[in-house]
């Protein structure tokens, strides 16, 4: 929704200037679309005050030329700009676009480390998020942090690879890849409203926001890509021995990372912290990492038959 | 299972409205759920049925004012 409002407002805020453009320089070329680059723009300064009376007669060009609709382009361009900021600061209001630039801050290496991570997450030793001055640091210079770059780009792979398995099917039409876009979304729509809605009612305080859930509950479509992508690759068995994996390292993935975030501090170090509160929580913790494989597989047997 | 968005705002709708008519007086104080049952906690944590009962009267506070609206949207 974002990418249009950009588009639109840059389209339109190109318009006026390429038509003032225009006035300036085809004094010469005047039933060209298109300004003419070949010839040097001195000659074509001497050349237009003389072309001035036969600029006139084309009835398109006088409103090129006339001050008053100079005056109009100009008052558009602003009001346009005027309507920008406005829009921005609205959208602002709703969908905080300064945080999700942050964890839109990857690199390739971060991306490759991140994804080996969430497939093979047992020789990490330290998964705290490194801090900077009370705000986290970017995603490019730690690991640890959630972005939202990987979940984004695995929901588009997911979609196309299910796209992929009912066309091995014979079952693919171009509604399919919408039916499954739609209901991936749905599903973690409302996984990340379970989970927010469990968070509040064990009353933990932690620093997760929404945003970091959307975030955790995406990393797993990338095993479901692998799982899918092996299962069309080596038949049923390798979909099944792919998706025992890639859901065994999901699950080590989220208990390890959601440890430090919802647990005390002295029981993320693995002491064993008796009280009731404490072991909410970690049955809280283990259920949200046990839901991930439960839905990976539920949402991808019915491709793989 | 073919789920849209539409379906999911229904069922939101749907479950809101379910929580929104749970009358304060002749339903949840007789299940032993009402407010003025739920004060007793003042340690550091409030527990799970404390949470609930205020999320429900929240809910019902919120919704009262707009639901009627909500349910215009609905063809």
């Amino acid at each position: 929704m974002e990418m249009d409002y950009t588009a639109t407002q840059s389209g339109f805020r190109q318009h006026p200037k390429m038509r003032m453009r225009n006035t300036t320089m085809d004094g010469a070329n005047s039933g060209q679309l298109f300004d003419d680059t070949s010839v040097p723009p001195g000659v074509q300064a001497a050349g237009s005050p003389g072309q001035d009376v036969g600029a006139m007669a084309y009835p398109g060009q006088t409103l090129l030329s006339d001050p008053m609709s100079n005056l109009a382009v100009a008052y558009g361009s602003s009001l346009a700009s005027h309507g920008k900021d406005l829009v921005d600061k609205n959208l602002d209001r709703f969908l905080p676009i300064s945080k999700l630039k942050y964890y839109f801050a990857v690199d390739t290496l971060y991306v490759g480390k991140k994804l080996g991570l969430l497939v093979f997450p047992y020789m990490h030793q330290n998964w705290e998020v490194s801090y900077q001055q009370d705000t986290p640091v970017a995603p490019r210079f730690d690991i640890n942090a959630p972005d939202l770059y990987i979940p984004a780009m695995g929901f588009i792979t997911y979609i196309l690879v299910a796209g992929l398995a009912f066309g091995t099917q014979n079952r693919f039409s171009p509604e399919i890849l919408g039916m499954q876009a739609s209901s991936t979304l749905v599903w973690l729509i409302m996984e990340v409203l379970a989970v927010l809605l469990s968070l509040y009612l064990v009353t933990v305080n932690t620093d997760l926001t929404t945003i970091d859930l959307v975030a955790f509950s995406g990393y797993k479509y990338v095993g479901m890509i692998v799982g899918v992508v092996a299962g069309l690759l080596f038949g049923p068995t390798g979909y099944y021995l792919a998706m025992l994996w890639c859901c065994i390292s999901i699950f080590v993935f989220m208990i390890r990372t959601l440890r430090l975030k919802l647990l005390s501090e002295a029981a993320a170090q693995g002491v064993l912290v008796r009280g009731a509160r404490n072991q909410l929580r970690m049955y809280l913790t283990m259920s949200i990492a046990a839901a991930q494989p439960v839905f990976m597989y539920w949402s991808t047997y019915h491709l793989v038959r | 299972m073919a789920f849209t968005l539409y379906s999911l705002i229904q069922a939101v709708i749907l479950c809101v409205n379910a929580v929104a008519v749970l009358h304060e007086e002749r339903f949840l104080s007789k299940i032993g759920w009402g407010v003025d049952q739920s004060v007793g906690g003042f340690g550091d944590e409030p527990g799970i049925k404390v949470q609930l009962m205020n999320l429900v009267r929240s809910v019902r506070t919120v919704m009262r004012d707009y639901i009627f609206f909500l349910f215009l949207q609905c063809p």
